[in-house]
């Protein structure tokens, strides 16, 4: 798919790798039914391995990147599994004190991380908007595909069945504790592979994006959209990376049309947009009788 | 088949279960009855590992259970329903059913996200055995609706199915009757035969006595948390300890 | 005992006191609705920020903190009445995000309304500090800081009063143990909720009240001091009151003590990881009880 200009190009990009993160995130919240409040926490870490192996250590962007990617998903392996025994509003918890420890770490290590005001990345062996947004499209094509598979699995079904009664789940012999790590790994995995590609794009990586605030964003783009729907996912982040860059003249009301945004789905539209209007297509459907 | 030796629970400070020792024997109908309030589904939890015995221990077929997780008692070959109904409300009947079989279908994190062309043969037999299951307990008008949109009675029968999917050799039935009217029960009563006729062997917690009594082989009394009495039904049903524990001490 | 030891305990009281307020404030609205209220530091950032934009104004000190306490309630009742009442009986989730937008509405509004200036307070009683242990090497004592102290004690007291000894405080504690039961004797769960909404955000407006003077206030004071709070209450059990208290009193004591002896470039991270610490190895909090799911 074209674009007209190279602004375009560029909220295509943040939008593709913002869906990379939200399909990702959203099998973990959607399909296994858990939470996560701490996600751009993984996000942050991808691109700050991957920028300082690049950028204080000389690696190839190209070995920085996967380097960084498995580091995260051996960490994620690791706290994941203590947390996820934790549920509902401990998790959330849970989480979200990791990722504020992240970003607290990524902020004060300054010697390393060149502190909050962030650190120099060098770019990718190719550069150019066109270009990266033929990577970013194809991964993000690729991430879909991949998550689809796993959600028509067994493997697929047996998240569901844990968010649907994990009780009976573990009954039916489904080992509750190793499917949610698989979900959180993955989708930390993502998380990672998209904050890296973010900061070999940009050149530039700052503290904030592992921040709270950022973790919240991330979320309400997958609650928004659809939970338990990957395409509402992908529109989830499409439409809260875009409606920023429209409002640009109204950067003072960001927050509070984020605030309301959240709010008001959450109440009229708590499955999120897509799969509210995929009832309501099938309810219209069948009216004529 | 099935042996517990002196299983004790408890929360707080109440004895769910104390020292209780039993054992299942292979292709009969069993069945645990009690006041309410007696403990049996604790029992039934820590028979099936959804609870962890703080005494006592627990072995299927020789190899030890005690203490481990639910789904290991799962993949031993015990199966369970559930008294509040543990349905997948977030899908429809065919996939709790082929949820419920996760143990024949178990497939790797790599195959499920890419693929292979073995996995869609694979899916058609998972659905396929799973309508006949629907079909066995009765369901088969309801194969593809929301669970979420299936009356009581069907739920019911609906964990059947999906407990059965798991082809397990002991299948654990809590209450499976409550709140059924007679027609239903009836028909429970049938399923209920057929299953043991199929090999497998069936613990009932049952409340509905017409049921108890012509279904179960052997029936085991909880009081309080003990083992008021076990053995065949005629001979349970005339103890005076278990008419008292039932009907109060002016009764017995 | 040294002075720096000295100076370290007194300020992690103070702060600790103010943890306290907020995690008592999230206590009770869990206990009255089981929703944990992200917004909970919003209503200590309106508390700070009303009362100055109030002195600013030219209003008395007083009435300005009695007006930012009043305002501080009047948003908790508005949060409660079109936020979490339309949505009650909805899975976690969805609660979770309804009150993590609202706090992060009230911080745009307040941003927009009152600007992104850090503003002062005047002290209650004035800024001359007390010297205790002599004047070579003694620690220092802020009035203020006896406000925060004696007015934490006697809004704990107050609380403890109220639900123990009065018909509607037990009438809440009822909700909190049995919500069917309760409405059963004729209790009215939603004037519950709303009274737990109207008074967890006083308490955490007169927190932010306390504390301004001290730390100064602003459009985002509210995020760390409501993340905290919340680990103060998961210290201590949520759902305890009791435990909200000792938990931030606590939170307070390791958070000056470690800024103090560790590391003071980490000192708002010693509160995650002690929240974390809590949630994986004492899942039920210092006094809290547990819910065992019934199968």
């Amino acid at each position: 798919m074209a674009l007209p200009n190279n602004y375009t190009y560029e909220v295509a990009i943040l939008v593709g790798l913002n869906a990379v993160v939200c399909v990702g995130l959203n099998l973990l919240v959607g399909y296994a039914g858990q939470i996560s409040l701490g996600h751009a926490g993984f996000f942050g870490l991808g691109a700050y391995g991957s920028g300082i192996l690049a950028a204080r250590y000389g690696w190839p962007p190209a070995l920085s990147l996967p380097a960084a990617v498995a580091g995260v998903a051996v960490l994620a392996w690791l706290v994941g599994r203590p947390i996820l025994r934790l549920r509902g509003h401990y998790l959330a918890m849970a989480t979200l004190g990791l990722g504020i420890i992240v970003s607290q770490v990524l902020a004060t290590e300054d010697r390393i991380t060149g502190g909050p005001d962030g650190m120099a990345v060098p770019a990718f062996f190719f550069t150019g908007e066109k270009a990266w947004y033929w990577v970013i499209a194809t991964l993000l094509v690729l991430t879909v595909w991949l998550a689809q598979n796993l959600i028509d699995s067994p493997r697929g079904r047996a998240l569901r069945a844990l968010h649907g009664a994990e009780t009976a789940a573990a009954a039916a012999g489904i080992d509750a504790a190793r499917h949610k790590l698989a979900a959180f790994v993955l989708s930390a995995a993502l998380a990672a592979l998209a904050g890296a590609l973010t900061a070999h794009y940009s050149g530039f990586i700052t503290p904030s994006k592992a921040s709270f605030l950022h973790s919240i964003e991330l979320v309400t783009m997958v609650v928004f959209g659809g939970m338990a729907s990957t395409f509402g996912a992908v529109v989830g982040a499409a439409v809260l990376t875009t409606l920023p860059q429209l409002l640009a003249g109204f950067k003072d009301y960001e927050l509070v049309a984020l605030g309301a945004l959240m709010m008001l789905t959450m109440i009229f539209m708590p499955r999120g947009l897509v799969p509210t209007l995929e009832s309501a297509f099938h309810a219209a459907r069948r009216k004529p009788r | 088949m099935l042996r517990a030796a002196s299983l004790a629970k408890r929360f707080g400070g109440v004895r769910a279960v104390h020292d209780v020792t039993l054992e299942i024997a292979a292709g009969a109908v069993h069945s645990i009855i009690g006041p309410n309030g007696a403990g049996k589904t604790t029992l039934l939890n820590l028979l099936s590992g959804i609870e962890r015995p703080d005494l006592g221990e627990i072995h299927f077929d020789g190899a030890a259970l005690t203490g481990e997780p639910p789904h290991r008692f799962a993949a031993a070959g015990i199966g369970r329903t559930f008294q509040n109904l543990q349905i997948f409300f977030n899908m429809s009947a065919l996939e709790n059913v082929m949820a419920g079989a996760w143990l024949h279908q178990a497939c790797g994190l790599a195959a499920a996200l890419l693929r292979p062309p073995g996995l869609a043969r694979a899916e058609q037999r998972a659905r396929e055995e799973a309508q006949v299951l629907l079909e066995f307990v009765g369901l088969a008008r309801w194969t593809h609706a929301a669970s979420d949109a299936m009356p009581y009675g069907a739920l019911k029968r609906l964990e059947i199915a999906r407990a059965l999917a798991a082809r397990p050799r002991l299948l654990l039935l809590d209450e499976p009757a409550a709140g059924l009217n007679p027609t239903e029960a009836r028909e429970l009563d049938g399923l209920i035969r057929r299953i043991a006729a199929r090999g497998v062997t069936v613990v009932l917690v049952e409340h509905n006595m017409k049921l108890v009594m012509e279904l179960s082989q052997r029936v085991l009394v909880l009081h309080e948390g003990r083992k008021l009495a076990e053995g065949e039904p005629r001979q349970v049903s005339a103890d005076p300890a278990v008419l008292e524990a039932y009907l109060g001490a002016e009764h017995a | 005992m040294s002075a720096q030891l000295l100076q370290s305990l007194l300020s992690g009281l103070t702060v600790g006191a103010i943890y306290a307020l907020v995690a008592l404030g999230f206590a009770i609205i869990y206990n009255a609705s089981r929703v944990i209220n992200f917004a909970q530091g919003e209503f200590v950032m309106i508390g700070g920020m009303a009362a100055a934009v109030f002195v600013d104004a030219g209003l008395p000190l007083p009435l300005s903190v009695v007006a930012a306490v009043g305002l501080g309630m009047a948003v908790g009742l508005l949060l409660e009445k079109l936020a979490v009442e339309p949505a009650r009986g909805a899975p976690v989730v969805t609660l979770i995000i309804i009150t993590i937008g609202a706090s992060i509405l009230l911080r745009g509004l307040a941003a927009l309304v009152w600007g992104k200036k850090i503003r002062p307070l005047p002290a209650f009683s004035g800024d001359a500090p007390i010297v205790i242990g002599g004047t070579a090497g003694g620690a220092t004592l802020l009035p203020q800081t006896l406000w925060v102290l004696g007015t934490t004690l006697a809004a704990v007291a107050a609380l403890w009063w109220f639900f123990n000894r009065t018909l509607s405080g037990k009438a809440m504690l009822a909700v909190s143990h049995n919500r069917l039961a309760a409405t059963l004797v004729g209790i009215s769960v939603r004037r519950v909720l709303l009274v737990s909404f109207g008074l967890s955000a006083a308490l955490g407006a007169l927190a932010g009240v306390l504390i301004a003077p001290i730390s100064f206030t602003a459009w985002d004071v509210g995020v760390m001091l409501g993340l905290k709070g919340f680990a103060a209450a998961m210290l201590g059990g949520i759902g305890s009151g009791p435990g909200a208290v000792a938990g931030g009193l606590a939170l307070g004591l390791v958070e000056a003590l470690g800024a103090g002896y560790l590391s003071s470039a980490y000192k708002d991270v010693f509160a995650f990881v002690v929240l974390l610490a809590a949630l994986v190895f004492l899942p039920n909090g210092l006094a809290g009880r547990g819910t065992a799911e019934r199968v």
